[in-house]
């Protein structure tokens, strides 16, 4: 019964923002956007994709945000982050089943864990404070231990390999965070909308958090405080990846002419839920479906079927598949390299629904249709060589991809051409690298580093204090069919209190990111209209190398038994105490003292021990002795002062018996 | 190590004593420690005999202190989550069997091919990474050096010959959300196209648990599935696939690749076919550290009464994987599966008469202890203690022996705690309803297996690493096994430092013979001379740790001789060692060629060399327990009688009293039964009877011991061998 309330207040909030800045260029926006995709391996992947524009600040500094989050613009504000992106992934993305090369892949496939990186807009000498009020402000809102990025030895100022950026950018990550609702939750508090309405209501938990991999990202860009740049403002951009298994029949699996027959999904089966309209402060609100080049040159190749949908318009005569929803819209891609088939996308609009009218897309397969994906240029795999607690090496190999599909590497295999290919690898310290046993195999062959490296920047591990960083731009022939990099390492001892919890699982080496900077993700869709183009087609429009990541390393290092510092504490003392002990003991007495002393003790003894001896037989017979009196008067004076404490505590413990029992 | 010290101490403080006696001064009396340790000394036979009995005794009451084994980390859960594997799973299961079985090609190279690509289809379909690993067997060989060593990646680069090439399949689930730092291993040995039931029969139980876990979304850590080739026995291939994942050779993969063997361009053409292409890779793959690994295979016995569980934890050089793993496997075995779980045991022990009157004794005692208190729980029944000796005398001898007992043992060498199962189903294989029962409580137990080591988030860490099982829920850790070794070697150094002071006629204090007699100088200067005396025995007993080790590389040589039968080759050996041991005597001069000043002592000599062997057994002994335990247990038990008996058989004879009598017949079977390959004869009788014994029996024991790597070779060779020579040269000693 609020939420009637709260819909009258946002809209009345919508039309007084229009009102008061009219179809200004002013406007705040916010733009939502959901991509579906089906991928080879009978899996589906859903993109939501949200943008919130906001106008760059007066120049009073003072700024009522009508839709976009005060928090983040006042983080922005305050920290001078120009640019940020920040990520909480589950599970890993398959580049060889999903993709490696297609914009998808390189921006929102990322490594386990939080990933973050930022570029401020400070003098040098300030972006390391910027960066770890940054962390805890992300912490803060996240619900997440960034913080922990705020330690020197946890984040890294790569040059030039992760993204071009002179100084002002940190990159950290945390291979180890669980990601969970908790996550989401903040991440949706962001949306005007929430998940109450609109494409985010898709949202379920249950499915969403089932999924093969989920990425949840927000990317961050202001152009604040550039002086000629002051159109755009601050844009916030914030996406969910998700790869979700559409259905889990298998039974068609034991026909085996049916077995790769795609699975047929709907919104509401994958998500539980359809989209009751669009999120009224939504200034558009679309539903993109994408079938990728391979898929559709397949369908072309299908055509026997008796179907004629690629020259059509494409999407009523098909006869591979069927969807529920008409389009509103083809997109198809804009392909000037050569002859091979362009994507298509197919658009909905999600304004024409309502509540009565709930927008749930589906698609059925008919015709069984095996495809691949675009693979990168080269597949990249790290794992970790050798065994034992003393050392090991960190191997990155590089394979290319299948040679006789359409690789890119295949297609410009000339002689002379070379493949550039950027590496940047972040290593914890107490993995000492050993840079200088850095090993090359190209082709199977050991080659000297120079020989291929471009360019290779180093900086080395400070113990506690930095991790050790590689950044370095390989020049590899296009005809490479694979390539090895080998770095040795000692592992280190850690005092006892720098172990984490859970320390006997072993420690994390973070992904590495791996970058051809020769090959661009750009698709290019047609669009007939002049209008304003969405967010996301702009985004898969920009270029940008193909980026991918390799797995998190586990390393098990040597670890204490942590119940023992008690025994190994007792242990280490009485050792101590028995060198201490018999060292002074040697080194206190002077040769032949002993011998003296005992002699000197021998003339003396005789007396005392004489004396002992009468004090004892004088006691038995009753005091008759009279040298010997000065002990027996002092003992009834011991007895009396014993006697009286001890009446003093009976007394003490009457009186709290009494008070207090 | 303290007895040493302590020793070194006593001695130290008797040489400073000696010259003050002549004052008239009241003795100084020494520490209360150093009078311990002089009052031990002194009665050094009466400590000997105890300490001795005791550590005789404290290895036979193992079986009755062994604990009941528990769950140590409570992450695993073991049986917490009910078991998900249906019936779909066993028909695909079936399904794949029966294609499987269905080949029958003549050639066999064909219907391997065949087979692997039908386990390959049925693998990727289940949205497996498949991918084939091909490896070149080579038999092991001694590489004097390469003890210790990690296993090496370099000698795998050499001559190649096609028909030792071997293929693993392997198959990879990712786990869905993991982040794909960590995998279980989960091993079956297949026999491509020569396999029996049996095999066939642990592939589908293996392929039952990896479809299930396919689609499960449980799952934090990736699952391997390694079908091993076993066709150059199962070892060998985990091996070789387990050092290319930890330590791959880029260079020479090239070469690899372009063999020439028909077979392996057979199976590049198979590939090509369009569906699997797609999907099997013929590069490595790999998934993350390894947390633990279960070899799993069912063996066709049929002679039992119901389906039993055999466990083999005994990897190289006595390691043993933490007991945790072998408790979720027994726990679930027994208390879900209903399986009867087995650990080996030896077998002759069981219907041996002296063991089971010892069992009744014991029992006996725990009876009247507990009518006294009935608090006191210490008796178990003659049955069980004989069995529980049976196991644990199985359970040190493999450790003893430091030959992996399975597959298991390659993954030890990597850090990864491992386990073989080997299931013995009663199951005749033609009946359907019992055949799908035992597929699905064998899939059970592998899948409440991997389910816990799943729940794990720490590596195994938390029960025990040393420790012997006397039962599969039974054991006996390290706290309490060492006892029986610490009784059994702690008079070692008291007997030492005893002879070397009688030797050197140190007065103890102790000793009531107050020599009242002025010390002259001359005898000083003996007296120092003679305390030095020892670095000769030394000298001597380092000569001979010299012609042990010259021994232990001999066979180094002999290998290279071309079609040596065993027999021949130890009676090489024998020959080179004894040749050997002349040469060594020759050039370092016989004993008498020695400056022997003290000719008018009638025990010196003897006694300091004996006193320097004892010290040399001690330190060797423990040493041996650090790397093998168990070595050091039964070496101890055949050294230390024997050098604290050793006495030249000439005084005994010259006494010629009962005493000594007994003394040299003690000392004559000791001597016999502390040779090694006597030792090895005569167990091999006892056990397996007199008929079945050969010359090469010998050879073939220590080449499978160098073979595997095994440190027990080193302790024969470089402290048994040695000791037992210089006791006999003690017992020989002319005086």
């Amino acid at each position: 019964m609020e939420l009637p309330s709260r819909w009258a207040f946002l809209l009345f909030l919508l039309l007084s923002s229009t009102k008061a800045f009219g179809s200004d260029v002013d406007k705040e926006e916010f733009q939502e956007e959901l991509l579906l995709k089906p991928l080879p391996d009978r899996k589906l992947l859903a993109h939501f994709h949200f943008e919130t524009r906001a106008p760059p600040c007066d120049s009073n500094g003072l700024h009522h945000h009508h839709l976009f989050p005060k928090s983040i613009s006042q983080m922005v504000e305050k920290f001078r982050v120009k640019e940020m992106e920040l990520s909480f992934t589950q599970g890993r993305w398959n580049y060889e089943r999903w993709g490696g090369s297609d914009t998808m892949a390189s921006n929102n496939a990322k490594p386990p864990g939080v990933e973050l990186w930022a570029v401020f807009d400070v003098p040098k000498e300030q972006v390391d404070a910027s960066w770890k009020n940054l962390t805890h402000t992300l912490s803060g809102i996240f619900c997440a231990s960034i913080n922990f990025l705020e330690s020197s030895s946890m984040y890294s100022a790569p040059d030039w390999s992760f993204r071009q950026a002179s100084g002002s950018l940190r990159y950290g990550m945390l291979p180890r965070e669980a990601v969970c609702t908790e996550n989401l939750t903040p991440w949706l508090k962001l949306l005007p909308c929430r998940d109450k309405a609109g494409i985010s209501a898709l949202m379920d938990r249950p499915s969403i958090y089932t999924s093969l991999y989920y990425s949840q990202r927000l990317h961050l860009t202001s152009n604040a405080s550039d002086l000629e740049g002051l159109d755009s403002g601050i844009v916030l951009e914030q996406t969910l990846t998700v790869v979700l298994h559409p259905s889990s029949q298998r039974t068609s699996l034991t026909h085996f002419s049916q077995s790769y027959l795609q699975p047929s999904w709907s919104l509401s089966s994958i998500f539980g839920r359809k989209v009751n309209g669009r999120c009224v402060l939504a200034k558009s609100s679309k539903v993109y479906l994408q079938l990728e080049r391979g898929l559709v040159s397949q369908l072309k190749k299908s055509e026997n079927y008796g179907a004629d949908y690629i020259a059509s318009e494409g999407y009523d005569g098909e006869a591979n598949f069927e969807l529920t929803v008409n389009p509103d819209r083809v997109h198809k891609e804009e392909n000037s390299r050569n002859g091979i088939s362009s994507s298509l996308l197919y658009e909905f609009s999600v304004d024409r629904y309502s509540n009565s009218k709930p927008f749930d897309l589906g698609l059925t397969w008919k015709f069984p249709v095996i495809w691949s994906c675009q693979q990168a240029p080269l597949h990249a795999s790290r794992f970790l060589m050798g065994s034992g607690n003393e050392r090991g090496a960190i191997a990155i190999l590089l394979k290319s991809t299948d040679l006789n599909d359409s690789s890119p590497v295949a297609n410009s295999a000339r002689d002379g051409c070379e493949l550039r290919v950027n590496i940047f690898q972040v290593v914890p310290w107490y993995i000492r690298v050993y840079y200088h046993s850095l090993q090359l195999f190209v082709d199977d062959q050991l080659k000297a580093v120079g020989a291929f490296v471009e360019k290779i920047h180093v900086i080395p591990s400070k113990d506690k204090i930095s991790p050790g960083m590689m950044e370095m731009v390989l020049k590899l022939p296009c005809g490479v069919k694979s390539a090895a990099l080998t770095i040795d390492f000692d592992k280190g001892f850690l005092h006892i209190d720098e172990y984490p919890p859970d320390a006997n699982q072993g420690f994390d080496i973070p992904s590495a990111a791996i970058a051809f900077p020769d090959f661009h993700t750009s698709m290019l869709f047609h669009s007939n209209d002049s209008e304003r183009k969405s967010p996301m087609l702009s985004k898969f429009q920009e270029s940008s190398p193909v980026l991918l990541y390799t797995e998190v390393l586990l390393v098990p290092l040597t670890t204490p038994d942590f119940s023992m510092p008690y025994n190994v504490i007792t242990i280490t003392c009485t050792v101590f105490a028995l060198y201490f002990g018999s060292l002074l003991n040697v080194l206190r007495e002077r040769v032949g003292e002993k011998e003296r002393l005992l002699k000197s003790k021998a003339a003396a003894n005789t007396g005392l021990l004489s004396e002992l001896l009468s004090r004892l037989s004088a006691k038995l017979r009753g005091r008759s002795q009279e040298p010997m009196q000065s002990p027996s008067k002092l003992s009834p004076l011991i007895n009396s002062k014993l006697a009286l404490k001890v009446l003093l505590m009976a007394a003490l413990a009457v009186a709290w018996q009494y008070y207090f029992g | 190590m303290v007895g040493m010290i302590l020793g070194d101490g006593i001695l130290l403080s008797c040489r400073f004593n000696m010259p003050k006696t002549e004052t008239e001064t009241p003795k100084m009396k020494p520490r209360p420690i150093v009078r311990l340790g002089i009052f031990l000394i002194s009665h050094s036979l009466l400590v000997c005999v105890v300490c001795c009995t005791a550590g005789v005794l404290a290895l036979l009451l193992l079986p009755l202190l062994a604990k009941s084994t528990y769950i140590s980390e409570n992450a695993l859960m073991p049986g917490s989550a009910s078991s998900m594997i249906s019936n779909r799973d066993i028909s695909e299961a079936n399904r794949l069997a029966s294609d499987l079985s269905g080949l029958n090609f003549e050639p066999q190279d064909a219907a391997a091919l065949e087979s692997r690509e039908i386990l390959t289809k049925y693998m990727s379909d289940l949205g497996a990474e498949v991918s084939y690993h091909k490896f070149h067997h080579k038999p092991n060989q001694f590489h004097p050096l390469h003890f210790f060593s990690s296993p090496d990646s370099t000698s795998s680069v050499g001559n190649f010959s096609c028909s030792a090439q071997g293929v693993n399949t392997v198959g990879i689930i990712r786990a869905p959300r993991g982040d794909g730092k960590e995998a279980i291993v989960l091993v079956t040995p297949y026999k491509f196209g020569k396999s029996g039931t049996a095999e066939t029969l642990s592939l589908s139980i293996a392929y039952t648990v990896f479809s299930l876990l396919s689609r499960v979304t449980w799952l934090a850590k990736d699952i391997i599935w390694l079908v091993a080739d076993s066709q150059y026995g199962e070892y060998a291939p985990v091996e070789a696939w387990l050092r290319d994942y930890h330590m791959p050779v880029f260079t020479g993969l090239g070469a690899l690749n372009a063999d020439t063997c028909i077979k392996i361009d057979d199976l590049y053409v198979l590939e090509q076919k369009p569906i699997v292409q797609r999907k099997i890779s013929d590069g490595f793959r790999r998934a993350g550290t390894m947390a633990a690994a279960l070899i799993f295979k069912v063996v066709d016995r049929n002679e039992l009464l119901e389906d039993t569980l055999n466990i083999y934890a005994e990897a190289s050089n006595g390691q043993m994987p933490n007991l945790d793993l072998v408790n979720i496997v027994n726990y679930l075995a027994v208390h879900r599966q209903g399986l009867r779980v087995k650990v080996e045991k030896v077998l002759a022990l069981l219907d041996s008469r002296w063991l089971k009157i010892l069992g009744e004794i014991f029992e006996l005692l725990g009876k009247v202890a507990r009518s006294l208190n009935p608090g006191w729980k210490f008796g178990i029944s003659a049955a069980d203690y004989v069995e529980g000796s049976a196991t644990l005398a199985s359970s040190l001898y493999n450790q003893a022996l430091g030959i992996p007992t399975g597959p298991h043992g390659a993954f030890r060498d990597f850090q990864v705690d491992a386990i073989t199962l080997e299931i013995l189903p009663k199951v005749s294989p033609h009946n359907k309803a019992r055949h799908n029962e035992f597929l699905l409580r064998g899939g059970r137990l592998v899948e409440g297996v991997i389910r816990s080591i799943n729940n794990l988030l720490e590596k195994f860490h938390q029960s025990f690493f040393l420790y012997m099982l006397t039962s599969p829920s039974k054991f006996v850790s390290v706290g309490v096994y060492m006892i029986a070794f610490a009784l059994l070697v702690a008079p070692l150094p008291l007997v030492a430092a005893s002879l070397y002071a009688d030797a050197n006629q140190l007065d103890l204090g102790v000793k009531k013979t107050k020599s009242t007699n002025t010390v002259t100088a001359p005898d000083e200067l003996d007296i120092t001379l003679r305390s030095w005396k020892w670095l000769y025995a030394a000298k001597e007993v380092f000569l001979v740790h010299v012609w042990g080790a010259a021994v232990s590389l001999i066979p180094y040589f002999i290998c290279q001789i071309p079609n040596c039968s065993p027999t021949t080759s130890s009676v090489i050996w024998v020959f080179l060692s004894m040749l050997s041991f002349l040469i060594l005597y020759l050039i370092v001069g016989s004993p008498s060629t020695r400056v022997s000043i003290s000719q008018h002592e009638e025990k010196g000599e003897w006694a300091i060399l004996k006193s320097v062997t004892i010290s040399a057994v001690f330190i060797g002994l423990l040493l041996m327990s650090i790397v093998n335990f168990a070595t050091a247990e039964i070496g101890a038990l055949l050294l230390v009688p024997m050098c604290l008996m050793a006495q030249p058989l000439k005084l005994d004879m010259k006494a010629g009293k009962l005493r000594s009598f007994f003394r040299v017949i003690c000392n004559m079977v000791l001597g016999f039964v502390a040779f090694p390959p006597a030792a090895y004869f005569v167990v091999k009788t006892l056990f397996e009877g007199f008929d079945s014994i050969s010359m090469g029996d010998f050879w073939n024991w220590m080449e499978s011991l160098w073979a595997w790597n095994s440190a027990t070779y080193i302790y024969i060779g470089m402290v048994h061998l040695p000791c037992w020579a210089l006791c006999l040269h003690v017992l020989l000693h002319s005086c």
